[in-house]
């Protein structure tokens, strides 16, 4: 195993960043796709329910099939993995936005508006700091979820440390085949951790300070 | 009628009529100057018009509005007419869902009037943008309505900072608004509302609403959330605020007793928006227009005329004093010595306020009290019954009830010792104000229901 490790630590350190890179990556776009949608959609009470159920099934989705079902439109390599990661990134982090959003007391909205607040000033300065806290809680789930995700990504011969797990899989019993699928999923469990304490980290800075727990 | 809503008769001086309720005022032996705290002045109605100069009130016309939903069949506010003189406070009453804050809702246009149009000052502003207008009056709701991430600078910055304002002068204008709702800028401009209590929210509310100095204020049950005694004080404050600002401020309440302690003007509303009687406190307590009114405004209207009475408008009496540092044996002798000289004034004549080296009062004795004391308790009495000059009568005679005494210290400016008031002179004030007539009613600003409302008051 430590021979291994040794050997093709490159190739692993590589795959383990093309991985980290895909996740971040897909989390950011997927959190502004989810702010931008909630916002669109929590002022109403209809879309906000058509908003919940599509996280609530979408979640169901296979990740695996999802990303096979891409291969014939989109062809193969990073193009499918970055849409498969970010649609299932931005499923909880969607359903939080909404949440928080919402739950801004009406209270609170009205006194801006009343003291000569666009719509837009509102939302941007009072209900999305406000709402901050309970979004980031859903980009923390998101991370750790399409962490593992991600490695489907191999499927579709896109970036990651999937290309370890399903090339040990495909060989199991062969030379080094268990050894390159423990390495894999470890890797993931590593990055995993490190970027959820990255994000308590941007929590912490980010959250101000009159509403922090 | 509606087209001249503000001319130079525009009722603005109730002076006349708060002095003739409030018994045995002329003879105030301290010499205490009876200080008119009502808001508008007498120096408003001697220039004959609204003075509305600088940011000093505007005077806001509703003409004829009306606020239908859909699917609804009476309007929530029905053909509303409705004239708010410059520099007053208006308070707008009644049960609820009677469309009074509908109606204050429509003022800034966070409601939008189905129909009819709305005039501040010369301008109107019904289709003016909304959000500029919404920067020229404040807004105060329940709780100050705080943004909870930004800290209270951040908090009362935030229209002048909209303005444009640069922000040396924004940081200059929160410190001299924290002075004014009496909040130490060192202590509170860097905090957020949750390290403040509910009466410190509402104070900074009230300074956000005046950050960029707007000519109108409009408040929607500014106190509704705080505690009695904090409310009190709050309200007391708001009338010395407003007796230096001068704005105009339009006020909804469900309590009647606040609308009386505030208000020039009383607006009693029942349901649809139907404006039922529109007048001072004075003629509302003493004619109510119906039964409705009546009902509203409960039993002992005399007793709400004390609110209407300040305590620097009735008799304040004066009372033996003593310097603390004198010591008890000092102050037992100077009460021996006027009791002996029959100089001791009546009411108080056993008993001596013993005040600090600024005149304010710490503690308050009898002369069996004294044999007893060798030395005064280091400490002030926190119990002592005071109540300010500026309070009302209401107030005064609570004050007396919750201590058991008959009597209460009248303190000033800087809590300075003024005098003491009896039970007795409330009393008066209470049976003057039974037996005053209307004959100083001064004529009532304008406000009807012109539209087609179906009246259904019970």
């Amino acid at each position: 195993m430590w021979d291994y490790l040794v050997d093709r630590l490159p190739q692993i350190l590589f795959a383990g960043w093309q991985h980290f890179s895909l996740v971040v990556q897909c989390l950011i776009l997927a959190t502004a796709l989810s702010i931008v949608l909630a916002a669109l959609v929590y002022r109403s009470g209809a879309w906000t329910s058509v908003a919940n159920s599509v996280t609530a099934i979408g979640l169901t989705i296979p990740s695996f099939a999802l990303i096979g079902l891409l291969i014939a439109p989109v062809g193969y390599g990073v193009t499918p993995a970055v849409i498969v990661v970010t649609f299932f990134a931005t499923l909880p982090i969607l359903r939080n936005a909404v949440v928080g959003l919402s739950s801004v007391p009406a209270a609170t909205v009205e006194s801006a508006r009343g003291i000569g607040m666009s719509r837009m000033r509102t939302l941007l300065t009072v209900e999305l700091p406000m709402a901050w806290p309970v979004i980031l809680a859903g980009i923390r789930v998101s991370a750790q979820m399409v962490m593992g995700i991600a490695a489907v990504a191999a499927y579709a011969l896109g970036p990651g440390l999937g290309g370890l797990i399903f090339s040990g899989l495909s060989r199991l019993g062969g030379a080094n085949s268990l050894e390159s699928v423990v390495v894999g999923v470890i890797g993931i469990i590593i990055l995993a951790l490190l970027l959820d304490l990255i994000l308590v980290g941007i929590g912490r800075l980010t959250t101000p300070k009159g509403i922090r727990a | 009628m509606p087209e001249n809503p503000t001319g130079p008769a525009a009722p603005q001086d109730r002076t006349p009529q708060t002095t003739g309720s409030s018994a045995g005022a002329a003879t105030a032996p301290t010499g205490a100057q009876p200080t008119d705290t009502q808001p508008t002045g007498a120096d408003m109605s001697s220039t004959g018009a609204p003075a509305d100069a600088g940011s000093q009130g505007a005077s806001i016309l509703l003409r004829e509005i009306t606020k239908a939903y859909p699917g609804q069949k009476k309007p929530a506010v029905g053909g509303l007419t409705m004239e708010i003189p410059a520099g007053s406070t208006v308070m707008l009453v009644g049960p609820s869902g009677c469309g009074k804050t509908t109606t204050l809702k429509m003022i800034n246009r966070l409601i939008e009037p189905t129909d009819g149009s709305i005039i501040m000052g010369d301008e109107d502003i019904t289709t003016m943008d909304a959000d500029k207008l919404r920067r020229r009056i404040g807004y105060v709701i329940q709780a100050g309505g705080l943004f909870p991430h930004m800290t209270v600078a951040a908090n009362i910055g935030i229209v002048p900072k909209m303005l444009g304002w640069d922000k040396q002068r924004i940081a200059d204008r929160v410190d001299e608004l924290l002075d004014l709702v009496s909040l130490d800028p060192g202590t509170y401009r860097g905090r957020y509302p949750k390290e403040l209590s509910g009466g410190q929210q509402q104070r900074i509310g009230v300074a956000r609403a005046l950050a960029a100095d707007p000519p109108v204020l409009l408040m929607d049950e500014p106190f509704g959330a705080v505690d009695p005694i904090t409310r009190q004080r709050l309200q007391d404050e708001l009338i010395s605020i407003q007796a230096e600002l001068k704005k105009t401020i339009v006020c909804v309440t469900h309590d009647f007793d606040e609308a009386v302690k505030l208000g020039d003007w009383i607006a009693i509303f029942a349901e649809g928006g139907q404006l039922v009687q529109y007048d001072s406190p004075e003629q509302i307590l003493k004619h109510p227009a119906n039964d409705f009114v009546e009902n509203f405004i409960g039993s002992g209207a005399g007793l709400k005329q004390l609110t209407l009475s300040r305590v620097a408008d009735a008799e304040v009496r004066e009372a033996l004093t003593s310097p603390v540092d004198a010591g008890p044996a000092a102050a037992l002798e100077a009460l021996r010595t006027a009791q002996a000289a029959g100089t001791a004034p009546a009411g108080t004549e056993d008993s001596i306020v013993v005040l600090d080296s600024r005149q304010r009062p710490v503690h308050w004795f009898s002369a069996r009290q004294l044999e007893r004391l060798s030395a005064f308790p280091d400490r002030p009495d926190e119990d002592l019954p005071v109540v300010g000059e500026r309070a009302s009568l209401n107030d005064a005679l609570d004050t007396m009830l919750v201590s058991s005494t008959s009597n209460a210290i009248v303190t000033g400016g800087r809590d300075r010792f003024l005098g003491v008031i009896g039970v007795e002179t409330v009393m008066d004030a209470i049976t003057s104000a039974r037996s005053a007539g209307a004959e100083q009613a001064p004529p009532s600003p304008l406000g009807e229901n012109t539209g087609p409302v179906e009246v259904t008051s019970p």
